[in-house]
């Protein structure tokens, strides 16, 4: 799914993965501070998003 | 491929005659030039009906889901895997089918006949080995047949069947040394900004008829996510984020188990490559488990199945 989805424009680094069992607060913590910086980085998403509803 | 009508009728008259199948699933003439029809046949007397030839693109494993009577059915390559697929999930059984298996040289593009007379009106269209002649009302011409291959047949090298009772011909030679993935390894290459730019020229067209869903045998589904109204996953519209996210989740629907067959784009009205996302996919398959989908009924499909050595990078 990442593929494709980064196949059809969304940038590397919009999505992520992860496998965080409840024991592992460290990982989490890791993992939440990781994809926001990235996600910081990358700016607001601007493919595949919608916006308001445009009433004609 | 032309000369195989005669053998498929004569097969079929046999195994309803002989009660071996109690009904024949094949391709009939349709109304319009290079538009053949699915058909079943339940009565040796109908067996005239079938057809067999260069136009014949539409699959017809989708005609075989769930059904619980005895099948005769043709295939070629890709319906044969198709077929493989439909077995592997359990939606027909082997022993319920009798397979005729057909040797295929491709199917003709009806866009690109329809672009090489300027779209004047074709009043038929007569095969004859590797050449096909079109009559229009004032015009005739022969084209030689290897020009004007879909795009999938272009690439094909599954062109026998993988599973049969019988044939109507020896098996052909297969393609050898083919790149089948250059236009995606093209958008590959390109930025995000590039590739949503690409995607979008592509989708605008896109009038969410549906079409390739309901020719792709891969698209069983009772209700399909698209028409389901509780919970909504998609809207309705014609609205690009929904169109997008309509084609990209059913190309993801058939990660795995697509076989390339060309009946999604063949039958799509407007014209979009609704391929380039499967294909994307069909690549991904290959590099990352090895996979062509519908090659072995003892084999589960990539993503049935659990390896420690899965391909994992994406996740954390």
């Amino acid at each position: 799914l990442k593929n494709l989805l980064e196949h059809i424009g969304i940038e590397p680094g919009r999505l992520h993965f992860s496998w965080v069992s409840s024991s592992e607060a460290a990982k989490f913590v890791e993992v939440a501070l990781e994809v926001s910086q990235a996600v910081e980085k990358l700016g607001p998403a601007n493919y595949l998003t919608k916006g308001k509803a445009q009433v004609a | 491929m032309l000369e195989y009508t005669e053998k498929i009728r004569e097969i079929a008259k046999r195994l309803l005659e002989e009660n071996v199948v109690d009904a024949f699933i094949g391709y009939r003439k349709g109304s319009v030039p290079m538009m053949n029809q699915p058909v079943m046949v339940k009565n040796p007397d109908e067996v005239h009906l079938l057809h067999w030839d260069s136009h014949s693109g539409l699959n017809l494993c989708n005609y075989l889901t769930k059904r619980t009577e005895r099948i005769g059915i043709v295939a070629n390559g890709c319906n044969s895997r198709n077929i493989v697929t439909h077995i592997i999930e359990k939606q027909i059984s082997r022993d319920q089918l009798h397979i005729v298996g057909i040797p295929c040289t491709g199917m003709i593009n009806h866009r690109a006949v329809k672009r090489a007379v300027d779209y004047r009106g074709i009043l038929k269209v007569q095969e004859d080995g590797d050449k096909f002649n079109v009559k229009c009302r004032d015009f005739e011409k022969t084209f030689e047949k290897k020009d004007f291959l879909q795009t999938n047949c272009a690439i094909c090298t599954h062109r026998n069947p993988v599973e049969h009772d019988e044939m109507v011909a020896k098996p052909l030679q297969e393609q050898e040394n083919i790149e089948a993935y250059n236009d995606v390894k093209k958008t590959e290459q390109m930025t995000s900004e590039k590739k949503w730019g690409f995607f979008t020229r592509m989708l605008t067209p896109c009038i969410r008829c549906y079409a390739c869903r309901d020719a792709c045998p891969l698209c069983y589904c009772p209700t399909c996510f698209v028409d389901e109204s509780g919970p909504q996953w998609v809207g309705k519209s014609v609205d690009l984020i929904d169109t997008m996210t309509f084609h990209i989740l059913r190309a993801y629907h058939c990660a795995g188990r697509c076989t390339d067959c060309g009946a999604c784009e063949r039958v799509c009205p407007v014209g979009i490559p609704v391929r380039q996302f499967t294909k994307k996919l069909n690549k991904d398959a290959q590099e990352l488990f090895s996979w062509e989908a519908g090659l072995s009924l003892n084999e589960r499909p990539p993503l049935d199945v659990y390896r420690p050595d899965d391909y994992n990078e994406f996740i954390r």
